[in-house]
């Protein structure tokens, strides 16, 4: 029962990024399509799960005053393990993913993780966490990313939505830096009050 | 030793010889890297200082300062790291894992540096450096510089202008959070929301500055 709840806790009460405002520089910075949200969003979860597996295993062996390092350590690890592996299979996504794939090791999700769960419980548990606060984190990455490229480039995944005609004149700054900042405002904003009525009701 | 030679040695490319000293190209990384792709409101680098330490002055003052500090001593080491060490041995895959260790522990080893022999500076700055170890401008910058293969010299010119350029935005940042404590806005959007939006205005404003500096 509590594993369910690990679960499904990141996906909306302490999704990552709406509720806990954690990984903003990947999240910021991947959005500007779908599909770089989804590439960066199974590169992010699996190096949250292995980390959270890690962790959570040695959790007991590992001294408390050299933690935070082993845990960077450890990150670090599963990282360079995505980014030859994403070279290798992957090369376009690599390249328009550019600096932000080294940049997960200082991701503040995983290491909160590690820090904040996979140290103080058991292996499953920490796994379920980690699946789904990775699922929370992708969900979001491509709520905002939808945003973006359907405003800024008329299409969803690469498949035009919006029509030629859009496409020639879109909202352009949907895609560029200020768009990501603006619209994830508003779904903050949005966020703050679906919390709010939700208190309301209860 | 004359100091030009020093200089343009300091400034040669590793790969591609001695270049020699070019102002151009320096000016081009300054501006670069302060106004065209700042850090924070165009690459999104150190988003989470960013939104943190902007709401008084003076702690984006000491935030800014730290940084540049951590980042030019981050550089350094990361350049040597990987240039001196990493590349003859043909391990240059563990750079990620080189750099984050060589930047954690600088911070550490700055914290302690700064705590036995300037308390002044250390109680000015000491509760900004553990947080800076995960900024990831700071690695950015390590991992954009061995990217560009920029040599020591120009690795130096551009940690230094990102840093001044997230100090920059920071303290901009800092200035405008203050009037919007006494903003009349809706609920919803009070706190970071608002944050947010301030930041996506002045991510407009810093696009003004595309293809200043070639």
């Amino acid at each position: 029962m509590s594993l369910i709840k690990d679960l499904t806790k990141g996906i909306y009460r302490e999704n990552p990024v709406f509720r806990l405002v954690l990984g903003m520089c990947p999240f910021l910075a991947v959005t500007t399509s779908v599909e770089n949200a989804l590439g960066m969003g199974a590169a992010a979860t699996f190096v949250l799960i292995c980390s959270n597996f890690l962790v959570s295993l040695f959790r007991n062996i590992i001294p408390s005053k050299v933690r935070i390092p082993c845990y960077i350590v450890i990150i670090a690890t599963f990282v360079t393990l995505v980014d030859m592996v994403m070279n290798a299979y992957l090369p376009d996504l690599h390249r328009s993913l550019g600096i932000f794939i080294p940049l997960i090791v200082v991701n503040c999700i995983i290491l909160g993780r590690a820090e904040g769960f996979a140290n103080r419980n058991p292996v499953l548990n920490s796994i379920a966490d980690a699946v789904g606060m990775g699922i929370g984190f992708t969900l979001a990455m491509v709520i905002l990313a939808s945003f973006r490229e359907l405003l800024g480039n008329g299409t969803l995944l690469n498949i035009n939505v919006l029509g030629s005609a859009y496409q020639n004149q879109p909202l352009l700054i949907a895609i560029l830096a200020p768009g990501a900042f603006i619209l994830l405002s508003f779904i903050l904003g949005f966020f703050n009050i679906l919390e709010k009525r939700k208190g309301g009701r209860q | 030793m004359n100091p030009t030679i020093l200089l343009s040695a300091l400034l040669a490319t590793p790969d591609s010889g001695n270049q020699g000293f070019d102002l151009g190209k320096m000016m081009a990384i300054i501006i670069a890297s302060i106004f065209v792709n700042n850090f924070v409101l165009a690459r999104f680098l150190g988003i989470c200082p960013f939104l943190g330490v902007s709401k008084q002055l003076d702690s984006a003052i000491g935030m800014g300062a730290a940084v540049i500090f951590v980042m030019t001593l981050a550089t350094l080491g990361s350049w040597a790291a990987y240039n001196l060490l990493l590349v003859p041995m043909g391990l240059t895959y563990l750079s990620t894992i080189a750099f984050i260790l060589i930047i954690a522990s600088l911070v550490q080893l700055v914290e302690m540096i700064l705590q036995k022999f300037s308390p002044a500076l250390y109680s000015a700055l000491g509760i900004f450096l553990p947080l800076i170890t995960t900024n990831c401008a700071i690695l950015g910058v390590a991992v954009l510089n061995i990217d560009e293969k920029y040599s020591l010299g120009y690795s130096l010119v551009n940690a230094i202008a990102a840093g001044i350029g997230f100090t920059l935005a920071l303290i901009l940042m800092a200035g405008l959070r203050q009037r919007l404590e006494l903003a009349d806005l809706p609920p919803a959007m009070k706190g970071k929301p608002v944050a947010f939006l301030v930041a996506g205005i002045m991510s407009i404003a810093f696009l003004g500055f595309a293809g200043l500096g070639g």
